[in-house]
């Protein structure tokens, strides 16, 4: 369909290529009456076979569009829906959870703090202790290091901020033999930090996260005018003081960003975790459902579910949340 | 801050020059006595550890160790303790853990890549020695019976025996018998219940008899006689070998990590050597693992490039479908398209097994109707599985993606193809997709960078299964790199081979590099570092 620009300020952009839709209100009306004058003056179609049509019209514009949608939204939720489904079902095995919310009970939810072969509060306690102790030591340790790469000049900055860059690229699972040597050696010292515990669980995550999010955060204190702290500088605040009282304020959506990335990267984290923790009762939520489900896939199902759905809640939420700022930091950051 | 600290009052302040040239600003400010506490508070902490530490090491004889370990110490003090070195105050903190566990990590791959460390060889020669005396433990036909009590002092168990001259001697598993006047303070007598309950330790508790150890261990079965037992295997240590007792074999250092007879037999377990390139000669040249890592190698290039390429189109569908001035309750189809990228990742690949079951599967029970359709049993299924799976987790991202870059589009140009008469499709094709591509191209790459180590999704989803039936090997049709890495270090498939996983670790390294140095030209953030 081609049409002429429409030299009305009030339609441009607000409906692209599809031609005239369903504005409703009073602009409708408005719209009816553009039209019929502009068919009479174009010799188009009369409007009376136009709104006749509107079905059809409405259709190719837009109505096909809430079909795809609701088809993507069927395949989105389907397997969500599913699990809650599964995690209510008192029956509990793969082929009994089939039948989509056939009966409702908190029967696995009870097993999941009840039952002592799973102890989901306690790799609940674990992820979360690990989680939220890397995330703030993520978010204190990258915004240092950006402030300094960001408002101070030193020989070698580039080449770090070069470097950075670069080994932020190699995934640390990579290297996940090494690190699994080098926590015995550790352990064989410091045993408070060595294989087996979340202190060194925290130390190799801070590692594989400092990389990336430093640089998020670099750039982001580069958005900061440097006339702020130049201002606070006059005025006697040292360098510490405008770093904590100043910055860490104005750059507080980034902090939160990172914390948050790092919270659910740490959360979901498996391999790494599952190599340095040895002991059953320091495992994590990610350990502890792959291994209820790894080798009695159909008997654990329902308890699986109730866990998984407790995992994940908080998690969605969090995301949902904070959609807007993760994109976007996503997109700086390049993460997941 | 008018008024809140005087000390930092700058007409009160000393002045110092400006001793550096090309700072930007003058940061020498000195910081205010709560500052100062802290700082002292930290180092003191600091370096208490590090005294400690230094005992530790001194006592393990790790002089290598304990060199790095004190200069790095040292270098700390120095960078908090001397007036400026500001940027160096502010980088250490992040920059020790970087450097440990990114960097020192990548070097140390490369150097366990040329060793044989592994199930098999975990340790030093002394170990590995002792280890092959104490499992080659035989009772010795008449040993007198000892009279034994089992201690514990909370983290081990020792043994105090009544010797047959009537002395008294107490030795733990570390600590070789030695005559003693009464049980030793802080241990404690095991109860019959307690023996009991800690049975399995009990039984594996192996007390030296002397410092000698051709002369045996003393074992326990019921926690109140002993009996001395000796290895069937005598090392002889100016020889550097191990004779069997009962068959005279000779087994002696094989050079490679092993005690090996004549006709080839080695003692387990090895020790930890350096071996050369013999990880990547295995690699390249034995058809047990070279003609897998090779389909694994094609398949891991294709799932990277497949899950991106299938992300991106239905991101970028659902996005252009989705923007539209005028269609009702976008707002709420958003959200709900993009929950599956909410969801945790490693719970989907999980959440998709249990789906996908073959025989109570919901996709084949209810969906198809009772179908016994192999999603995750037959190699070409489970690999087109995988796909589908990560496309249900991944193409959220790509559509909030898509939505942000088609909103920012320039709406001028797209009207100026509406003027020139372009159908939708045209104008999609011709002007939306070339504008959207120059901005998401860097995030299709890191997407592909991601998928090509994808760790998660295929481990929790197939494990890697279905299993190639030509290896021996734990490799299957869906394993990419990374997880027949994790495999052959970790896999539950024995013969764990730390070496080995490291050589395959470095060559994904130089895989990655190629596409990093790919990414570096195209998006030029190198040369954008200011």
């Amino acid at each position: 369909m081609s049409q002429p620009i429409e030299p009305h300020p009030m339609h441009i952009g607000s409906d692209g290529i599809g031609g005239p839709g369903r504005t409703g209100g009073f602009s409708r009306v408005d719209r009816t009456e553009e039209l019929h004058t502009r068919a009479l003056l174009l010799g188009d179609k009369p409007v009376r076979q136009r709104r006749r049509r509107s079905f059809g019209r409405w259709f190719t514009d837009t109505g096909w569009r809430h079909i795809v949608a609701w088809v993507a939204i069927v395949f989105a939720l389907f397997p969500l829906l599913y699990i809650v489904s599964a995690s209510f079902n008192p029956i509990g095995t793969l082929t009994g959870s089939n039948q989509l919310f056939s009966a409702i009970s908190f029967k696995n939810y009870e097993r999941l703090f009840t039952d002592a072969s799973v102890p989901y509060g306690t790799w609940y306690l674990n992820s979360l202790i690990i989680a939220v102790v890397t995330s703030v030591l993520v978010v204190i340790l990258c915004a240092l290091g950006a402030y300094a790469f960001s408002r101070m000049r030193f020989r070698g900055r580039r080449v770090s901020l070069a470097t950075l860059l670069v080994v932020q690229m190699f995934p640390q699972l990579l290297a996940i033999t090494a690190i699994f040597l080098l926590m015995i050696q550790i352990g064989d010292v410091f045993p408070a930090i060595g294989l087996g515990t979340h202190a060194g669980l925290i130390m190799v995550y801070l590692g594989g996260a400092l990389g990336v999010n430093t640089f998020l955060m670099y750039g982001f204190f580069n958005t900061v005018p440097r006339a702020i702290d130049e201002a606070a500088r006059i005025d006697g605040a040292g360098h510490a003081r405008i770093f904590f009282t100043i910055m860490l304020p104005l750059i507080a959506p980034i902090l939160v960003v990172v914390g948050l990335l790092t919270f659910i990267s740490v959360i979901g984290e498996f391999a790494i975790a599952s190599v340095v923790l040895t002991e059953p009762s320091t495992q994590t939520v990610a350990i502890g459902l792959f291994q209820l489900v790894s080798g009695f896939q159909s008997q654990n199902w329902g308890v699986f579910s109730a866990g998984a759905l407790l995992a994940a809640l908080p998690v969605m939420v969090f995301f949902l949340m904070s959609q807007r700022y993760l994109v976007g930091g996503m997109i700086s950051g390049s993460v997941k | 801050m008018p008024g809140v600290n005087t000390e930092q009052n700058p007409s009160e302040r000393q002045m110092r020059p400006k001793h550096r040239a090309g700072k930007m600003f003058d940061f020498s400010t000195p910081g205010g006595i709560v500052a100062l506490l802290i700082k002292v508070l930290l180092l003191g902490i600091i370096d208490a550890v590090a005294v400690v530490a230094v005992y530790v090491l001194i006592g393990k004889e790790q002089w290598i160790a304990l060199a790095v370990f004190v200069v790095l110490v040292a270098l700390v003090n120095l960078i908090y303790l001397k007036p400026g070195l500001l940027p160096a105050k502010y980088l250490t903190p992040g920059l020790f853990f970087l450097l440990i566990f990114q960097v020192f990590v990548i070097i140390y791959t490369g150097y366990i890549a040329f060793t044989n460390a592994g199930d098999a060889h975990n340790s030093t020669k002394s170990d590995a020695i002792e280890q092959i005396i104490r499992t080659s433990q035989d009772r010795v036909p008449d040993s007198p019976a000892y009279t034994v009590q089992v201690l514990s002092n909370g983290n081990e168990l020792g043994l105090l025996v009544m010797e047959p001259g009537g002395d008294l001697a107490f030795g733990t598993a570390e600590q070789p018998l030695e005559e003693v006047n009464a049980s030793p303070s802080s241990w404690q007598q095991l109860n019959l219940s307690q023996i009991i309950s800690a049975q399995d330790e009990v039984l594996a508790l192996q007390v030296p008899v002397s410092n000698d150890v051709n002369e045996g261990t003393l074992r326990t079965s019921d926690g109140q006689n002993a009996y001395v037992f000796i290895s069937s295997l005598a090392y002889d240590e100016a020889a550097d070998s191990f004779t069997d007792t009962a068959t005279g074999t000779v087994y002696t250092d094989d050079g490679r990590g092993a005690f090996r007879s004549e006709d080839g037999k080695a003692l387990t377990p090895g020790w930890r050597v350096v071996i050369g390139g013999d990880n990547f000669a295995y690699v390249f040249t034995d058809a047990q693992i070279r003609d897998p890592l090779l389909r694994v190698t094609v398949w891991t290039f294709v799932f990277a490039l497949g899950s991106t390429l299938l992300v991106f189109a239905l991101g970028l569908l659902l996005a252009l479908v989705l923007n539209h001035p005028t269609l009702r309750g976008k707002k709420i189809y958003r959200v709900l398209v993009v929950l599956p990228y909410a969801f945790p990742a490693y719970l989907t690949g999980l959440v998709w097994a249990g789906m996908l079951n073959e025989q109570f599967g919901f996709i084949n029970e209810v969906l198809l109707g009772g179908a016994e359709i192999p999603w995750l049993s037959d190699p070409m299924l489970a690999r087109i599985s995988v796909l589908l799976v990560n496309m249900w987790l991944g193409y959220g991202y790509m559509f909030l993606v898509c939505t942000g870059a088609l909103q920012s589009l320039p709406e001028d140009i797209v009207e100026a193809g509406t003027v020139d008469g372009a159908s939708g499709w045209r104008i999609f094709r011709s002007i939306k997709l070339p504008l959207l591509l120059v901005a998401v191209a860097p995030l299709l790459i890191a997407t592909f960078a991601f998928n090509f180590n994808n760790f998660g999704v295929i481990y929790m989803l197939t494990r890697g299964n279905p299993r190639f039936s030509d290896t021996t090997l734990d490799v299957g049709a869906t394993d990419i790199m990374i997880t027949m890495v994790y495999k052959v270090a970790f896999g539950s498939g024995g013969g764990r081979d730390l070496g080995l996983a490291s050589a395959l670790s470095i060559l994904i390294f130089i895989i990655v590099t190629i596409v990093a140095v790919a990414s570096f030209r195209r998006t030029k953030a190198l040369e954008d570092l200011n």
